[in-house]
């Protein structure tokens, strides 16, 4: 009999850690077949933010560096252009960590166009703290600290992080995927190998968005949450390949 | 014949696995692991496909898939 | 040797070059703007790299990556760009990677002035960020002091693994003096350099002679100490954050009894001490000369690391013989008058003058206040 999906070699094997049914686990799985596919586990460095991101930590076999919150772009920045010319950086970044505290880090990276991937998680709230209010919550969507939902004429709209990325000259490629689904999966592998390529290649900044599920912090099972994703998430933020060249 | 294999050690019971299934071929089981999750189990191995749809949702890489 | 007429923060920035910096991330902020100038046109012409931060937070995370993969850095600001940097040295601090940050001081607190000042002594060497972390802190009085002191910075980081910072003011970084440059590193000899570090990088594992490395926010620096043991064949020790403290904790008692360093100027037969740092020290100094040309008997203590601080110079002093002792700063309240306080207790009357808001302390002013006692 002949093994048609194996786990790959490049993740460890990790007990408890995510929330049933978070996507991040995917996301990882996605990541680390990557780099096994690549051949480049043995010279790549992962900077993990702050937030659900950094339990990844535990996850990656290749190198693991911690950024202060929202940081990781900028020691990704000053890691990729000092380290040896074959080594293979990316963040791996939440979007409270990227698109709230780190929104100056990743939207200088993008606009200077480092050579690195960043892997971006959006599931529209603050996980690891408790469910609060993230940049990417939607609006009326209720967050521990927006009890009666988020309302826009107090705190204003959803940042669309690929679309305001997608303003700067220099980026190379921009995506956003989902998740939710095998199909979906499959195209999210594709970006993320492309991201990785693309840094391979020396062809400058890839961001792939891809959005999540927080079923604990939603409040709803995992799979309400992806029917959640599929009706309100993924319609508030499209999928689609905005920047590919 | 195709054959799903499951570390029932990380699977925490989300379910993905079975919504991604086109065949029904995997279940909720009884049984629960270390953890306390009542870990998926293959109640029909006959209809699998080795579509591997049900690997590839999977958050916790816990599913291999023979053929 | 090359000896030079130059401007205090270019002095700074070419023997940091010397000393080997190779990556340079800043962010603009007066009275330091000429230390990233300086290395935007000089970083290219030795193969290194400079890069304008879009932040004094986002500068000093980059130099973190630069240290990460091996090369020395350097990062350089002003009193409030500092703060915003503690984020990113406390966390260099646990994560065990060396690094140099200068900091020219302006007036305080806030936004304070763009003048010269010396307000963020308790800063540097107290709580710089969160965590209870330390930084060796070097303070020049003179060019030729901010030349040798940047250069060792670099070698002291190295050695520790640790942050370190030049503890500047604004008149250090403006005013022009000759200055005798050090030797510049060969590429050879940071090479050499590099390769003897190479276990503790963290930029691809196959650079390593041992396996994947996690700097997490938990191993801080036993992290480190767990790769050197491995790469040496023998058993990581405990890792955790305590084991980390308790490390970093030993380095800084290490640090107290090696490291100090402090200008004792016509001590030997003082029956009065003037004591300060820095630009305050220097100007002290010329205080002291004045006062002995008028038959005083007066001597000067001048700290020139400020951390560790040189508590036995001041404990050394005999009671019997001193009369009073003189701090001067250039801050309100006096901040190293406190160190000065806690290594003499009550053995010895301390008084103290200092002047703040961008205001240089001046000779005149220091001998009236001395006459005034």
């Amino acid at each position: 009999m002949e093994k048609v999906y194996s786990v790959p070699s490049t993740k460890h094997e990790v007990v408890g850690g995510f929330c049933p049914g978070c996507l991040h686990g995917v996301v990882v799985k996605l990541v680390c077949e990557v780099q096994e596919e690549l051949g480049i586990l043995d010279r790549t460095v992962c900077v993990v933010g702050v937030g659900c991101c950094c339990i990844t930590a535990r996850h990656w076999k290749c190198d693991v560096m911690n950024a202060p919150h929202g940081r990781a772009p900028a020691v990704a920045t000053g890691l990729k252009r000092m380290a040896p010319k074959d080594t293979v950086v990316y963040t791996y970044q939440g979007d409270g960590d990227l698109a709230a505290i780190g929104l100056s880090e990743i939207m200088y990276a993008a606009n200077r166009g480092e050579n690195f991937t960043v892997i971006f998680v959006n599931n529209s709230t603050y996980g690891m703290t408790g469910g609060q209010m993230a940049p990417t919550t939607l609006v009326g969507m209720k967050a521990t600290t927006a009890p009666f939902g988020r309302k826009a004429e107090d705190v204003g709209y959803p940042l669309h992080m690929c679309e305001i990325l997608n303003q700067l000259g220099a980026p190379t490629y921009l995506a956003r995927v989902s998740c939710d689904s095998s199909p979906n999966v499959i195209k999210t592998k594709a970006a993320i190998k492309k991201a990785f390529q693309n840094q391979i290649d020396g062809k400058g900044f890839s961001l792939v968005e891809i959005m999540s599920a927080c079923p604990t912090n939603w409040g709803l099972s995992p799979l309400d949450s992806i029917k959640f994703m599929r009706e309100k998430t993924m319609v508030e933020f499209p999928l689609g390949v905005y920047r590919d060249r | 014949m195709p054959k799903v294999e499951i570390n029932s050690k990380v699977c925490k019971a989300c379910e993905l696995c079975i919504l991604n299934c086109p065949k029904g071929v995997l279940a909720l089981g009884k049984e629960s692991n270390p953890s306390g999750y009542h870990y998926v189990t293959v109640v029909n191995q006959d209809a699998c496909i080795a579509c591997k749809m049900c690997a590839i949702a999977c958050p916790d890489a816990a599913i291999e898939i023979y053929k | 040797m090359e000896r030079k007429f130059m401007k205090g923060c270019e002095a700074v920035a070419e023997a940091a070059v010397r000393a080997g910096c190779r990556f340079f991330a800043g962010y603009p902020i007066t009275p330091q703007n000429e230390v990233p100038e300086y290395f935007a046109r000089r970083l290219p012409e030795v193969g290194g790299q400079f890069v304008q931060g879009e932040s004094e937070v986002a500068s000093i995370n980059m130099v973190m990556g630069a240290a990460s993969a091996g090369v020395k850095a350097m990062t350089s600001s002003s009193s409030p760009g500092v703060s915003l940097k503690a984020e990113g040295v406390s966390q260099a601090a646990n994560g065990s990677l060396p690094l140099v940050v200068a900091n020219f001081m302006r007036g305080g607190p806030g936004g304070g002035s763009i003048q010269p000042a010396q307000s963020d002594y308790w800063q540097a060497t107290k709580a710089m960020g969160n965590g209870g972390y330390k930084l060796i802190v070097v303070s020049p009085g003179t060019l030729q002091e901010a030349v040798d002191l940047t250069y060792k910075a670099f070698e002291l980081a190295e050695r520790d693994r640790n942050p370190v910072m030049i503890l500047a003011d604004g008149c250090i970084g403006a005013m022009m003096e000759p200055v005798t440059l050090p030797e510049m590193k060969s590429d050879e000899q940071l090479e050499k350099e590099k390769q003897a570090r190479k276990n503790w990088l963290v930029n691809g594992f196959k650079h390593r002679e041992i396996g994947p490395v996690n700097i997490d926010l938990w191993g801080g620096r036993t992290s480190m100490l767990a790769m050197e043991a491995i790469a040496a064949g023998e058993k990581p020790g405990p890792r955790g954050l305590e084991e980390s403290n308790r490390v970093s904790g030993e380095l800084y008692e290490r640090w107290a009894k090696e490291d100090t360093m402090v200008e004792l100027y016509k001590m030997e037969d003082a029956e009065y001490v003037i004591t300060g740092y820095g630009t305050a020290g220097r100007v002290a100094k010329s205080a002291v000369d004045a006062l002995r040309a008028e038959g005083v008997k007066v001597g000067l203590i001048r700290p020139i690391i400020v951390f560790p601080f040189p508590y036995d110079a001041y404990k050394a002093l005999d009671p019997k013989k001193i009369k009073f002792i003189l701090d001067v700063e250039m801050a309100i309240p006096g901040q190293m008058v406190e160190d000065v306080k806690f290594a003499i207790q009550d053995r010895i009357p301390i008084h103290q003058f200092g002047r703040s808001g961008g205001n240089i302390v001046g000779r005149e002013e220091i001998i009236a206040a001395f006459k005034a006692l």
